[in-house]
């Protein structure tokens, strides 16, 4: 126990910033300075801001932002050592934590120790209340703790929003002679991060909630599949599971309840399929990531197949909050139809591009003016799209549609992974839905021919356009191969394209015109000139 | 081979671990700060310093942050220390040997009585 904490962000991110290096440097300088019996330094996950590696000094509550080894030895030498805070690398507090500012607070419930703890600790995690909601589960019946859940109305937060408690149920009703809770921790969703500074800035909090579901519907082995490229979060959710077992929050006869629980790790090869639940099964069981026909669904006929409970990452690290704090206390944030909080990844052409946790209902302007701090560049706004590559694109008029489950149904505006990519009007509409497109069908597994085709064929159309090639039928067609292909395809991946499409087309149907008549507002589509015949003798 | 087997095991740990992330919480009751210059850890600066943060621990106090500064500009009474309580007029000590400091922690910051003999001036340096 030292009086003096120095908190360094070391997440994937500030390690590309050399985080680590500093880091490293930094614990050299306090024993060369003696300073070790005063001064702890931990390393955690994102403290917010990506312009340098971020620096806090506690309990003095002051924020630094570094590039060089140089400037570490001035804050030690400096702040740590002569008590004189070093003005110059200083980062504005408002910058590193903004909700204190605005109409809307941040509610911390899913990121709640990042940033705070040393993940790689467990006992900082208990001190936070940790694996108190699993000794609170254990003394509770399995059907009590699932009926928690379903009155808490905690809906999945991969993009699908099934209720989770009802998930739950239909596994623990299931017959079986071996149940499996797997949580999804592919997150191929472009744009999306959340799971990955959650898995790294607090992995207890996910075996937590996998151990509790497990008892809840009488699993006892659970994996955790995970995407392949999540160096960090593998290696500290190892390191989280490895002293789970040790303290005996894993293992056989947990807490002395007689309930016996096992994890492990998967890691997924990169393929954007293996997201989607009955894929990844697959994945999991050593074969290739193919979906499956469904029904039956994974609560009946799942991993290996047995019942199985699969879901996101920060649905499972609601869990533990729910059972410690009660259902009542989580209805009472959020929308009655949307209960709790959401973890929002901004990005695109904003200021201040991160993750946050408001509360459900909360609107696409409040999230991007608020915390993102407006666009980039004082350029002008043209679109947002929520939700993911597979999300709605809205224009600004529907900026002030409130963000839950019933946002999709009520204004056409998808809430989905909780991505807000916000562009400037330096983009092209038509150049973006080909990059949209693109994307799906690179992404498509070939499995079924209405996606791999479709996607093929919009792409084809859309690349037309860019090159001022295309003609009115095209734009009428492209409308019909995405209402088709999400008509007829196997899985979620194909059923998904119209909705990005669609809505491109149908908000910005000007600027898909404007490219039939050979011009592109944003000047980033440009006829491609016929190459000259070479006049050979 | 298992470390928590009950509530009151994981209970233990959490009293334990709890002591360390309190220490960071900013917004405390007061916070007493330790001339760390040359002339103050030439004068025994690092042992007070040491001192401080043990006795604090041992009584449980965590509402007092601990830092460290440069030379006060009182050179000719280090170690010296100053404890500044909210709502209250820092206070600046001299001399402060480890006995001292567990003297000052006890009466001043647990019982709210300066310790005159030790003291050196009122007021902001």
């Amino acid at each position: 126990m030292t009086p003096i904490t120095v908190l360094i962000s070391v997440d994937s991110n500030s390690i590309l910033l050399g985080a680590r290096e500093f880091a490293n440097y930094m614990k050299d300088l306090i024993k060369e300075f003696n300073l070790d019996p005063i001064v702890t330094v931990l390393e955690t996950v994102s403290l917010g801001s990506y312009n340098g590696v971020v620096i806090h000094v506690l309990p003095d509550d002051v924020y630094y932002s570094v590039k060089s080894k140089e400037q570490v030895r001035k804050i030690v030498e400096e702040h740590l050592l002569k008590g004189r805070q070093v003005w110059d690398l200083m980062v504005n507090k408002e910058l590193i934590r903004p909700a204190e500012k605005f109409e809307v607070k941040e509610v911390r419930i899913v990121t709640r120790n990042i940033g705070v703890i040393d993940p790689r600790n467990i006992e900082e995690y208990i001190a936070r209340d940790g694996y108190f909601a699993l000794s609170k589960a254990l003394q509770m019946k399995p059907d009590e703790v699932i009926e928690e859940i379903k009155k808490s109305g905690l809906r999945g937060r991969g993009g699908a929003g099934f209720p989770t408690g009802l998930k739950w149920e239909f596994t623990a009703k299931a017959k079986a002679d071996q149940k499996y809770i797997v949580c999804n921790a592919d997150e191929g969703e472009p744009g999306t991060f959340k799971d990955r500074l959650i898995m790294e800035g607090d992995p207890h909090t996910v075996i937590e909630g996998m151990i509790i579901a497990g008892y809840a519907v009488g699993a006892t082995k659970g994996y955790i599949y995970i995407r392949g490229e999540y160096y960090n979060s593998v290696e500290n959710l190892r390191k989280a599971i490895q002293d789970a077992y040790e303290y005996g929050f894993l293992g056989e006869n947990i807490l002395g309840s007689g309930f016996s629980f096992d994890l492990t790790v998967r890691l997924g090869a990169g393929a954007y399929i293996c997201g989607e639940e009955t894929a990844l099964l697959e994945s999991i069981e050593g074969k290739s990531g193919r979906p499956r026909l469904k029904p039956p669904y994974p609560p009946q006929v799942g991993l290996f197949g047995k019942p199985t409970v699969i879901n996101n990452v920060e649905t499972i690290a609601n869990v533990p909050q729910i059972i410690l704090n009660g259902a009542d206390w989580y209805k009472s944030i959020g929308t009655p139809n949307s209960p709790g909080t959401k973890v929002f990844c901004l990005v695109g052409d904003v200021n201040r591009r991160g993750m946050v946790e408001l509360p459900m209902g909360v609107t696409v302007r409040q999230v991007l003016y608020g915390f993102g701090g407006g666009v980039r560049g004082g350029r002008e706004l043209k679109m947002v799209q929520t939700g993911g590559l597979a999300g709605t694109f809205i224009g600004l008029d529907k900026l002030d549609t409130p963000l839950d489950y019933d946002s999709m149904k009520n204004h056409g505006v998808s809430l989905g992974s909780g991505v807000i990519l916000a562009i400037d009007d330096s983009h092209c509409v038509v150049d973006i839905a080909l990059n949209v497109m693109e994307f799906f069908r690179h992404e498509s597994c070939g499995k079924c021919t209405p996606c791999r085709e479709g996607t093929r064929i919009a792409c084809e159309i859309l690349e037309r356009m860019t090159k001022f090639e295309g003609t009115a039928e095209d734009l009428d067609y492209l409308r019909k191969i995405a209402e088709v292909t999400a008509d007829t395809s196997f899985c979620g991946l194909g059923q998904s394209i119209n909705v990005p499409l669609l809505s491109l087309i149908d908000n910005f149907r000007e600027e898909f015109l404007e490219h039939i008549e050979k011009t592109c507002r944003a000047n980033v589509c440009k006829a491609v000139l016929k190459k000259p015949k070479v006049q050979t003798k | 081979m298992s470390k928590v087997k009950s509530l009151v095991e994981l209970m233990k740990i959490k009293e334990q671990a709890i002591q360390n992330i309190k220490m960071r919480e900013s917004g405390k009751r007061g916070k007493i700060t330790v001339a760390m210059g040359t002339c103050g850890i030439a004068a025994g600066a690092k042992d007070t310093l040491k001192a401080i943060v043990e006795y604090l621990s041992e009584l449980k106090i965590d509402d007092i942050a601990v830092v460290q500064s440069g030379c006060m500009g009182l050179c000719e009474v280090e170690p010296t220390i100053e404890v500044s309580l909210e709502g209250q007029e820092p206070i600046v000590y001299g001399h402060v040997t480890p006995e001292n400091a567990k003297r000052i922690i006890q009466s001043h910051i647990l019982e709210g009585k300066i310790v005159s003999d030790l003291m050196v001036k009122r007021g902001e340096v």
